[in-house]
């Protein structure tokens, strides 16, 4: 199943409502074998939950997510895992085990789903935490971490098992600029080097322009605008160009949606 | 309103599915868990258990202490003082030991688990879990849901023995009732069917309070007003279940013991 021309993942007519809040309607993205794709939006447009939707633990209303041509609602509980074990996720918070230190959090899932020594274990685990300039803290406990270091413990973690496929959710948030730079790289690094596909969700304009292949912004449930950062940047569409060049006034409105200002201060509103 | 009654029903209705099918899933992995997790268990074990022994054991003591008190001064009226031990070790082994342990242990260990699973779940270690191709409910919630059903008839006996050590300390070196008569009316009286009862009890409480909070962490909103309320609703739900099922397991012993 490795046909190179097929897209890896093709998510098709895709609907997803929570409650009686459609947050996708007719949702088209194609991501490419070895690019590293971006998916951006402003905040609030599900990015996350396409992620959760991408990886199963949310199921669409309608439409079909393949991954290899394969539609994932078709799988039982151990294809889906299988699947599972060739993805790699970041989550927003880092989501480490508390209970668990560094050194652990990063083994879990070779201990989870391995039989190598622990010799093995500490030489992967240790090179992976290299990687993301942690060693030095294998021994603390996630509670001592700040965000920035247990977001790259988690990335440490969700590298470990070298998968197919690395998503990125918000992987830029609240980083350092030294943090930043060395994830930035590390993320394109990774994604040339090991041969891998990159995911990356996120609404930093600035850093995925450097590192994406291709972008999708998604705004109001749809796919607006797709293509290299560069197209992006030089659109002629509003909405894009507002996007990209976090401009306040535009097609998205920056207030949610809100009674006249001036009455509801003058308090008249009320009556 | 008839509606919102009947509505308020069909909910409770619901959820009550859902908790049987979430018990039934439990049961369904606990083989698995037993043989791949071993160590997981014993860890809940400790955790549920031997952390709470310092609480149950206090309180086993007073309570002990007070039967002696109460039995001393009220049989005293029928010249039955001797009968203090009986009467302590009654109250403690079928009734006592295993409730009062069972609520000690549902705001002691049922909260701990209620909180600690919904806080997972909020920081998506639950997702996280997931993603990494685990199953959290056999990585976490099994584990935790054994750890207390075999700590709780632990922790019942402990309660029982320490609370008639009380009651020894009170009626015997206290208030001077001859230590013989003490345990031999015990000896005499009390028969294997009546710790027997107690410990049916203490595992059937075991099961209903470690279920029930494993049950409200797992269902939590994942917000910090939602693992609170999710850890208030383990207390007074598992307090309710408790004392409800006492009722009806004593009033099923009682009409096979005659």
């Amino acid at each position: 199943m490795t046909d190179t021309d097929k897209p890896l993942i093709e998510i098709r007519d895709l609907d997803y409502a929570r409650g009686r809040k459609q947050i996708f309607k007719d949702l088209n993205i194609c991501i490419d074998r070895g690019h590293v794709t971006a998916i951006m939006g402003p905040s609030g447009t599900g990015k996350t939950t396409l992620l959760r939707l991408i990886t199963r633990q949310l199921v669409p209303d309608r439409g079909h997510v393949l991954v290899d041509g394969v539609d994932i609602a078709t799988l039982n509980e151990r294809e889906l895992f299988g699947l599972r074990k060739r993805f790699g996720m970041l989550f927003q918070n880092g989501a480490l085990l508390t209970d668990l230190s560094v050194f652990e959090n990063v083994a879990f899932p070779l201990r989870e789903h391995t039989k190598l020594t622990n010799r093995l274990i500490r030489h992967i685990v240790l090179t992976k935490l290299h990687a993301v300039g942690l060693r030095g803290a294998a021994d603390m406990m996630p509670s001592e971490l700040s965000g920035g270091m247990a977001r790259r413990v988690a990335l440490a973690r969700a590298m470990v098992m070298d998968p197919e496929i690395l998503i990125y959710d918000e992987p830029f948030v609240g980083l350092d600029p030294i943090s930043m730079g060395v994830i930035v790289r590390l993320v394109r690094r990774m994604n040339d080097a090991l041969g891998i596909s990159s995911i990356i969700v996120s609404h930093d304009v600035q850093e995925v322009s450097t590192v994406a292949d291709q972008s999708y912004l998604i705004s109001g449930g749809k796919v607006v605008a797709s293509g290299s950062p560069d197209e992006l940047h030089n659109t002629s569409s509003e909405l894009v160009r507002q996007f990209m060049h976090g401009m306040a006034d535009g097609p998205v409105a920056f207030h949610y949606a809100a009674p006249n200002y001036a009455e509801q201060l003058l308090g008249r509103d009320a009556d | 309103m008839f509606r919102e009654i009947w509505y308020t029903f069909l909910e409770f209705l619901r959820t009550f599915g859902a908790l049987q099918l979430f018990f039934l899933q439990l049961l369904r992995s606990i083989p698995i868990v037993f043989v791949r997790r071993f160590r997981l268990i014993v860890h809940q074990v400790y955790n549920a258990g031997a952390l709470s022994l310092v609480i149950v054991m206090t309180c086993g003591l007073f309570v002990g202490g007070v039967l002696g008190l109460q039995g001393h001064s009220n049989l005293a009226r029928f010249n039955a003082e001797d009968s203090v031990g009986t009467f302590a070790a009654f109250s403690l082994l079928k009734e006592l030991g295993p409730v009062v342990t069972a609520l000690l242990f549902a705001g002691r260990a049922g909260t701990s688990l209620a909180s600690e699973i919904g806080l997972m779940r909020a920081t998506d270690q639950l997702s996280a879990m997931e993603m990494m191709a685990t199953n959290p409910v056999r990585r976490v919630l099994v584990p935790r849901f054994l750890g207390g059903v075999i700590a709780m008839p632990m922790l019942a006996a402990v309660f029982s023995c320490v609370g008639l050590f009380g009651a020894h300390l009170v009626g015997v070196n206290l208030l001077g009732v001859d230590a013989g008569a003490f345990w031999q009316q015990i000896q005499a009286t009390i028969g294997p069917e009546d710790v027997w009862e107690g410990i049916i009890k203490s595992f059937v409480f075991g099961i209903v309070a470690s279920l029930l909070a494993v049950w409200e962490g797992y269902n939590a909103i994942p917000t910090a007003a939602g693992v609170g309320r999710a850890t208030t609703r383990t207390v007074v739900i598992t307090a309710i279940c408790v004392l409800i099922l006492d009722f009806m397991i004593t009033a099923v012993a009682i009409n096979f013991g005659d």
